[in-house]
Order: structure tokens, then sequence, then C-alpha cells
């Protein structure tokens, strides 16, 4: 299934210089993961844009976190690479903000908000060395950018969903990385959580950041998207949401699953 | 005061409050990150793992603490080493390392004992108030090194702990970190085996910071609560053992054992007797009685 990505086309519309936007592109090549007999992701091959707020969607196990996952070196690769700058991409994970899904981490650890968002300037802080105000002034921002400043010095236990959500937003941001990647953010938050997300998500877009957000629901949200990136163990489609939400992909992905779909505006 | 006092004008009491206080001090360090991983049973199994080479060292007539040590973080390299080359969980393969190390070290120890002056009950059991000056030495060189380690260390143990992958995101060499992790625990339960024994030293690591965990809320405020908490633990245990002659190990167990019961139901935050909840008449004691019989 050999579709064209939209690099060109989009970078035309908006007019910027396309060998430049090129250049900060993440190249994906026939990436494969395999897990001792399950095979997790096959033959991949992908070209991602910055400026793009971009969906990874797809049925439950196509392998949607493990694209993330491999892109980040996090999981084995046993095919092709992830390129971004003509180096591997795993290699400058100084350059990437990770969100792991909340239930991944125990949120009972005793930790405050403050500590957690500071851990998104540990790499830059560097070894042995404590926090310099500047990295402090810049969690301060990102707190306050989500709202979360009033909880600062609360204990990451008595956070609601949505509020440990917002607080993990705000360690990526403190990372100012130049590729933000968050797994399943929208499970079990509330609305006004999902507001936020969504905003901080189109001012990463538009400061020219990636920013790849695996959502495994094809609710209303997906019309945020600019992109997406359709998943079952092999890429069904990528490209606008138009070029991707056709019946014959959804079909493909979900077989019969998916009957319907309403809820594109593009 | 007189009382507690009046035993430290002896040499050996003196060596071994310094002990106490040192282990009481950096196994509460220290095994509050055992705490926050969920890997309590992971110390269980280092410490137990530390006796065959405590025996193989004093047949060769090397330093025991080195060779515990060794034993100690190659069991953790053997039980990385079943869980991913094999089907077998995580837990399981604790089980079987640190069963078959402290048979192995039973009867190593056992077969030496039988020509030399050496007693297994104070491995296992501890004897705080034999502690020799080297002894003291050994144990506070290991506990500047643990101390200063997680000093330096704190804010990416913190991540590795918190969010192993979020930090291996981050790029932080999490393997290394890990094993740093290990080897700082292995220490730590080396520096501990004379005063509260292999056997028992798991209470000293993970109850203090347990118990600090009810009251406070963040890692560096539970492990210098627990830090206190152990100290008092360890010099109120080595005063028990003094004056109603036990071995020290049990005996610091039961102080902090203690402790840990009385944070468990009146801590502010969390304690079962004084946590506020509401629309309930009848005593607290009595519901909790209740509780425990109803799950059956």
């Amino acid at each position: 299934m050999d579709l064209p990505i939209n690099a060109f086309t989009s970078a035309y519309e908006i007019n910027i210089d396309v060998p430049a936007r090129l250049e900060r592109a993440i190249a994906i090549q026939h990436l494969g993961v395999q897990y001792r007999s399950v095979q997790a992701l096959r033959d991949i091959t992908l070209t991602l844009e910055p400026g793009r707020l971009v969906g990874v969607i797809g049925p439950n196990g196509a392998g949607k976190s493990t694209l993330l996952q491999a892109m980040l070196g996090l999981v084995p690769v046993t095919h092709g690479s992830v390129n971004y700058h003509g180096k591997p991409l795993a290699s400058q994970l100084d350059k990437i903000a990770y969100v792991p899904q909340r239930s991944q981490v125990d949120w009972t650890y005793p930790a405050t908000v403050w500590d957690v968002v500071m851990m998104g300037r540990i790499r830059q802080a560097g070894w042995f060395r404590s926090f310099s105000a500047s990295s402090r002034r810049t969690a301060e921002a990102a707190l306050e950018r989500v709202g979360m400043s009033a909880y600062r010095d609360r204990p990451i236990g008595q956070l609601s969903g949505g509020q440990q959500q917002r607080v993990f937003l705000a360690r990526a941001l403190t990372q100012q990385a130049e590729i933000y990647c968050f797994d399943e953010p929208f499970i079990g938050i509330d609305q006004r959580t999902e507001a936020v997300m969504f905003e901080v998500f189109r001012e990463l877009a538009d400061a020219e950041k990636h920013v790849m957000v695996v959502n495994h629901d094809l609710g209303d949200a997906i019309a945020h998207f600019d992109d997406l990136i359709l998943l079952n163990t092999e890429l069904i489609a990528s490209g606008t949401r138009r070029q991707v939400l056709t019946r014959d992909h959804l079909y493909a992905a979900y077989g019969g699953k998916v009957a319907f779909f309403s809820g594109e505006a593009a | 005061m007189d009382v507690l006092l009046e035993p430290l004008q002896y040499g050996f009491m003196q060596r071994s409050l310094i002990v106490a206080v040192l282990v009481g001090l950096i196994c509460a360090v220290v095994g509050s990150y055992l705490m926050v991983q969920r890997l309590a049973l992971l110390g269980d199994a280092i410490s137990h793992s530390v006796l065959p080479g405590l025996a193989i060292a004093f047949m060769i007539g090397a330093n025991i603490f080195v060779g515990a040590f060794i034993a100690g973080v190659l069991s953790t390299m053997a039980i990385a080493w079943i869980r991913t080359r094999s089907p077998i969980k995580e837990d399981a393969a604790m089980g079987i390392v640190f069963s078959a190390c402290f048979a192995l070290g039973i009867t190593l120890i056992t077969l030496i004992q039988r020509d030399n002056k050496i007693d297994l009950n104070h491995f296992l059991f501890g004897n705080i108030l034999g502690v020799s000056v080297a002894e003291v030495w050994q144990t506070a060189l290991i506990s500047l090194l643990v101390l200063v380690v997680v000093k330096l260390l704190y804010k990416e143990l913190l991540f590795y702990t918190f969010d192993p992958v979020g930090a291996q995101a981050a790029g932080l060499p999490t393997n290394l970190l890990n094993f740093g992790l290990m080897v700082l625990i292995a220490l730590t339960i080396v520096a501990s085996m004379k005063s509260v024994g292999v056997i028992l030293v798991l209470a000293l690591l993970i109850t203090p910071g347990a118990t600090a965990y009810l009251l406070v809320n963040r890692l560096h405020q539970v492990m210098l609560l627990g830090a206190a908490i152990g100290i008092i633990a360890s010099t109120s245990g080595m005063y028990l053992s003094y004056f109603y002659n036990l071995p020290s190990g049990p005996a610091i167990v039961l102080v902090v054992s203690g402790l840990f019961g009385l944070a468990l139901l009146f801590s502010p935050t969390h304690g079962v007797l004084t946590n506020p909840q509401p629309s309930l008449q009848e005593p607290k004691v009595w519901r909790e009685l209740k509780g425990l019989l109803g799950r059956h």
C-alpha cells in the first residue's frame, strides 16, 4: 500500500521552503518490531514533517504504542531505521519529549507535582548538578500553561486522572524538545484537560515542532489532527485526515468493526 | 538517662552504637528505593544470596565483606539473566536464586563451622555487640560511599524509579542506573550483615521507609524521616540486645515494626484510626476488625 505522503503538498500550501522542512523530517524506513514470536510492526515506511499535529490510530494491538517506542529505541527494533537530521533518532533523545501512558507509572510514588515536572529538566541540568534558576522558571511556565500552578506542592497521588495527565504534559513542555510523543493521553481524563491538551499540541505544531499522539479512540477528537497514521501491524494509510479516513482504509484496519464514519469534517 | 549512657563506657558498646547509627541510616535511605519500586523481595533475595560469597571468602582467607558483596551483585545478575532468557517471571526467578544461594551458604558455613570459630547464627541474626574496630571502619566507609552516591545521583534515581520508561526516553542510561542501585543495595546489606543479620535486614531496608511514607509526601523526606526511624530502631535494638542478651537483629526488627504499627494506626493522613471516614458511627477499631473478618 504505497500512498503518497503529504510532505510536499502541505509544504506548498503554507509556502515554506521545502528542503528546509524535509531536512527536519523524521524518516522511518521499513521499520519492523518482533517480540519473541509476535510480529508487532511490519515494514513501516513513513516521512513525518514538523509543524503537523499527527494522530496515530488503529485497533487494539495494532502496534500504535510500539511505533512510538520503536522510534525512540525503547523496544528492540528488528528491521529498518528511523532517522532525524540524517542520524538515528534513538541517538538524539535529548530532542524528544515522550509521555508514556499514565497507567505505566505508579501515582502513589512519594513525589509532588513539582518533583515530576522538574524531571523534564534532569537531562538538561546534567550529572551531579542541581537545577538552575532558568530550569525552574521553565518548569513554572509549563505548570502555568497547563493550569496546574496551584497544585505545585500537591502529592501526585491526590490528583485526578486529568490533572495527572496535565502534569505529564507540563513535564514534556519543560523538556523544550523538538519532537513530542504522547502515548494514549486521552484515557480517563476530563473535558477541560482534553481542551488544554489540544491547545498545547496546536501551539507546539505552530512552533514547527513534531507532535505525535497515539489515540485509540475514533471519536470527535480526531478532527483536531492535521495528519493521521492508520496502523494495523502494517501501515494501512498515512497522510491528511481526508486521505486516511476513507471507507476502504478503515475497513482494512478494523475489518467490519467500524461501520460508520460521521465525525469526519475535513 | 544514666542507664543508657553507662554502658557506653565500654569500647564494644561505643563501636556498636556507631555501627547501629550508620546501618539505621543507610538501610532506610537505600531501602526507600526498593519500597517505591515495589522491589522488597529483591532486597530479601540479595541479602540471602550474600552468604555463599561470605563463606567462600572466609575459606580462601579473603575479606568476607568483599566476598559477600560480589555474591550479592552476582545474584542480581543471575535473576536478571533468568528473567530475560526464559519465560520465568521475575518473582519466581528471585525465589529460585535466593533460596539456592542461601542453601549453598548455609552448607558452606556449616562445613567451615566444624573446624573454625565462626558462628553461623551471627550472620543469620546479627551480633551488633561483637563488631570489631576494623568492621566499624568498613561500615563507615561503605556508608560514606553509599550516601555520597545517593546524593550525587538523587535526581536521576528519582526519575528512574518513578518512571523508568520516561527516564529511558529522556536519554538517561537506565541500565547503568539500575545496576548502580543494585550495587548500593548489595553494599548496604553487606554493611548491615553484622548488626541485623541477613535474614532480617529486609526489615531495616523496607520498614523505616514504609513508616515514613505514611507520614510524608516526597522521596527525600521519606529518606530523612526513614533514616531517623531506622536509627532509633537500630540503637534501641542494640540496647535491648545488651540488657536482655537478645540477638540484635530480632530486637532491632521488633522495634522498627512497632514504630510502623503506630504510623499505620495513627498517621494524620493515612492512619487507619485517624483518617476521617465520615458516615460511620461505630468505633473504628470495631469496623476494621469486621472488615478483616468479612473478607473471608
